[in-house]
């Protein structure tokens, strides 16, 4: 089971890009589909491998995402 | 500084809170800059090292001049001061004078600090005026179409530049450090643990601090130099940065695509303005001498 | 309230203009001062930064006036009473801020030691031609107060007032002395702290989630908060809502840009600060301010000694403009002869309120000394003819 997850407001990203490309275990992808502004926003390709760390969160200009562990 | 790490279940992040929602109005959002531009990435990594930090947040107050870092101040959840353009560190220092608790924050541009406000920079920083000063350094003037800046290297184009740049730019951190600035780093937006690492540092460093934060600034510096979107710039950061800690930093100035050093250049301890200013009264005036107890009372 | 009779200096003293402008200060309660050297006003600071490290307080020299008259502002929203100093060239340095004063509502002072212009001009010599530049100086629509002091005891009693209107009405407030008012040197009575009214400053008595930065009282000026008291309030230039938030659209901009106007109206109309003298049988008035007032007066009494009926309205607060006042006189009187020392500017003020009712005699003078009082009385002979 993935040690955490990252959560995204769809509707708060410009797509830039910055969680997908810098998120070190590569759970992100930008999605083909468009949030109303238009937008490409990230989704979850391989779930299973987010350590939530919250690089993504970190990242990210429009603070439309992030990481985190799930409870023990 | 700590993680940002939420215990949530696993069912529930459609209703989780971004931990840095605290530190922003979130009634202002979205926040006006540019798809693939660096700043919001700055203000994410300053609301962590606010977080971290545990300082009283209503004793934290942040001033910003004019242009699109300019607009930090109002989008941070703090006592917040959206000034004239170049003036944000002495409104600071005013604000800081009058009300010495407050832990001051100032938040702005390569072209509202280094241009217009380049006076007042050398001089707070002689001062060793107690502020926290960070420079998102997009090498232009963005708000307004992408002009050269003090910081802009040569050779680049710019929209009052169209047949490339010629006169020498800054080296932001040579100058904070000639100046007199306690604490010096440079950091990119690429380096968000580093950057919020230092943020924090600062905020809880006395004396006059320094942070350039080199960011991308796709649509107005970016595109007229084939530089691609935010995303390549945040690569090249990647690729071109080398973490140098201690580096004269005359050894660090920019240029269009050589290596950016970063780190902390500078961390020294010099007693700051208040601190001079109490010494010195009370070696001349003795007993006589009355704290400053500025702040005037209600009715 | 009361002054705090910390910075009160009680007692009968014999001070120029400038330093009794500084004792003003002191007892109003400012315990912030950032200023930049220039002549002539630099001894109002000067003073400052000699008594105010036994007063409790602070005095900065910044860097430039554009530094100064916005290191007093960030003082004031840190709960500070503020001010800066200056004269002609770093007046117009500090018009930036004055505008910035104004659209956040900041209370402040800016004493102008008025000297000849333009530019460098006479850095050691009279004028009054900064009177329309207090006025208009800022871009932008936007009101502010003037005081017009005549003398080093009114340099002190003014700055007292100064202060308080600025905190009544949130604007920043202009003490507008001259060179020769600022030097002159004259007996000043400090009153005991208790008989020195005070305007405190209106913080609010609402909590942080009730408060709204910019939502006016009924008078229209808003409450103050400080910073560091939890109200995480966001102060800026740009147009802003009652949040203080920038809107930048047309209502929000007719909204805030009337009600910074019309906050001011009370103290136009009924609230005007002035000198009348001989008004009820004056066929021709005599409208002076500041030193010009005091070479009027001897014309004015000169020319009552050759049989003309002349009266003497010395404007006090020229900002607001004292319209009601003169538009009443304009009604009944045949002249008005207004010297000033520069070439005609609030007697536009007075041709305005007349309306061609009443001739309007300017008596120019473009500054470095004073009229002779036989230039004025000329004027009000011919008025009077």
């Amino acid at each position: 089971m993935a040690k955490g997850q990252v959560a995204i407001t769809v509707e708060r990203c410009k797509g830039c890009g910055f969680c997908v490309e810098f998120c070190p275990t590569h759970v992100l992808a930008l999605s083909s589909a468009f949030n109303s502004k238009g937008y490409h926003p990230p989704h979850v390709v391989s779930g299973e491998k987010c350590s939530g760390c919250d690089l993504c969160g970190m990242y990210c200009p429009d603070f439309a995402i992030f990481g985190a562990r799930h409870a023990r | 500084m700590s993680e940002a790490i939420l215990d949530i279940p696993l069912d529930s992040t459609k209703t989780a809170i971004n931990p840095v929602e605290p530190y922003l109005r979130m009634d202002r959002m979205p926040h006006i800059w540019c798809p693939g531009c660096g700043i919001g990435t700055t203000v994410n990594c300053f609301a962590r090292a606010l977080e971290s930090s545990g300082l009283n947040l209503d004793k934290v107050a942040i001033v910003s001049g004019i242009g699109c870092t300019g607009r930090v101040a109002g989008y941070a959840n703090l006592d917040s001061f959206h000034t004239t353009h170049g003036r944000a560190i002495p409104f600071a220092t005013g604000l800081k004078l009058s009300n010495p608790e407050l832990q001051v924050v100032v938040y702005s541009g390569d072209g509202d600090l280094f241009a217009i406000g380049g006076n007042h920079f050398i001089h707070a920083a002689r001062r060793n005026m107690d502020i926290k000063v960070i420079c998102v350094n997009n090498l232009t003037y963005a708000m307004t179409g992408g002009q050269t800046g003090p910081a802009t290297p040569t050779e680049v184009i710019s929209a009052t530049s169209p047949y490339g740049v010629f006169e020498p730019s800054f080296n932001l951190v040579q100058l904070a450090e000639a100046a007199g600035a306690s604490y010096v780093a440079r950091w990119t937006t690429y380096h968000v643990k580093q950057l919020s690492r230092s943020m924090e540092e600062v905020l809880h460093k006395k004396g006059f601090c320094f942070i350039e934060v080199l960011s991308p600034c796709p649509t107005l510096y970016q595109r007229r130099n084939k530089m691609g979107d935010g995303l390549d710039a945040m690569k090249f950061y990647k690729e071109v940065s080398k973490v140098r800690h201690g580096a004269p930093t005359s050894e660090c100035a920019l240029t269009r695509a050589g290596e950016i050093v970063v780190g902390k250049f500078v961390d020294r301890d010099r007693p700051d303005y208040l601190e001079l200013l109490n010494r010195q009264m009370t070696a001349t005036l003795g007993d006589r001498y009355a704290t400053p107890e500025v702040t005037c009372s209600e009715g | 309230m009361h002054a705090d009779p910390n910075g009160v200096l009680t007692g009968v003293h014999f001070l120029d203009g400038d330093h009794a402008c500084c004792e003003g200060t002191l007892a109003a309660g400012a315990r912030f001062a950032a200023g930049y050297p220039i002549t002539p006003s630099t001894e109002v600071v000067e003073r400052f930064a000699w008594r105010i490290p036994t007063v409790g307080g602070i005095f900065i020299q910044m860097e430039d006036e554009l530094a100064a008259s916005i290191a007093i502002q960030g003082a004031v929203w840190g709960g500070a009473k503020a001010f800066t100093v200056t004269s002609g060239p770093g007046f117009s340095l500090m018009m930036e801020h004055i505008g910035y004063a104004a659209i956040t509502e900041t209370p402040c002072v800016f004493v102008n030691v008025q000297r000849g212009g333009p530019s460098t001009g006479l850095p050691t010599l009279p004028a009054q031609a900064d009177m329309m530049q207090a006025k208009w100086g800022s871009h932008g629509d936007y009101s502010i107060i003037a005081l017009c002091p005549n003398s080093p005891q009114e340099c002190f009693d003014l700055t007292v007032t100064g202060f308080n209107l600025a905190e009544e009405f949130r604007v920043p407030v202009m003490m507008m002395l001259d060179e020769c008012v600022g030097h002159m040197t004259e007996k000043v009575v400090i009153p005991e702290a208790g008989q020195i009214a005070i305007t405190p400053r209106r913080f609010t008595y609402k909590s942080p989630a009730e408060f709204r930065l910019f939502e006016p009282r009924e008078d229209l000026v808003p409450d103050m908060v400080k910073a560091g008291d939890g109200y995480r309030f966001h102060v800026t230039g740009l147009t802003h809502d009652e949040r203080g938030y920038p809107s930048m659209n047309v209502e929000t901009q007719d909204r805030l840009v009337r009600r910074m106007r019309d906050k001011l109206k009370p103290f136009a109309n009924g609230r005007a600060v002035f000198e009348a003298e001989n008004l009820d049988d004056a066929e021709v008035v005599v409208v002076s301010y500041g030193i010009t007032s005091r070479v009027a007066q001897r014309a004015t009494q000169m020319a009552r000694a050759q049989g003309v009926r002349a009266g003497k309205f010395r404007i006090i607060s020229a900002w607001p403009f004292p319209e009601q006042h003169i538009r009443e006189l304009a009604g009944r009187v045949k002249a008005f002869v207004f010297p000033e020392l520069n070439l005609g500017q609030m007697v536009h003020e007075v041709e305005r309120c007349a309306a061609g009712r009443a001739k309007v005699i300017s008596v120019p003078h473009a500054g470095g000394s004073v009229h002779k009082p036989e230039v004025i009385l000329q004027a009000i002979l011919e008025a009077a003819r």
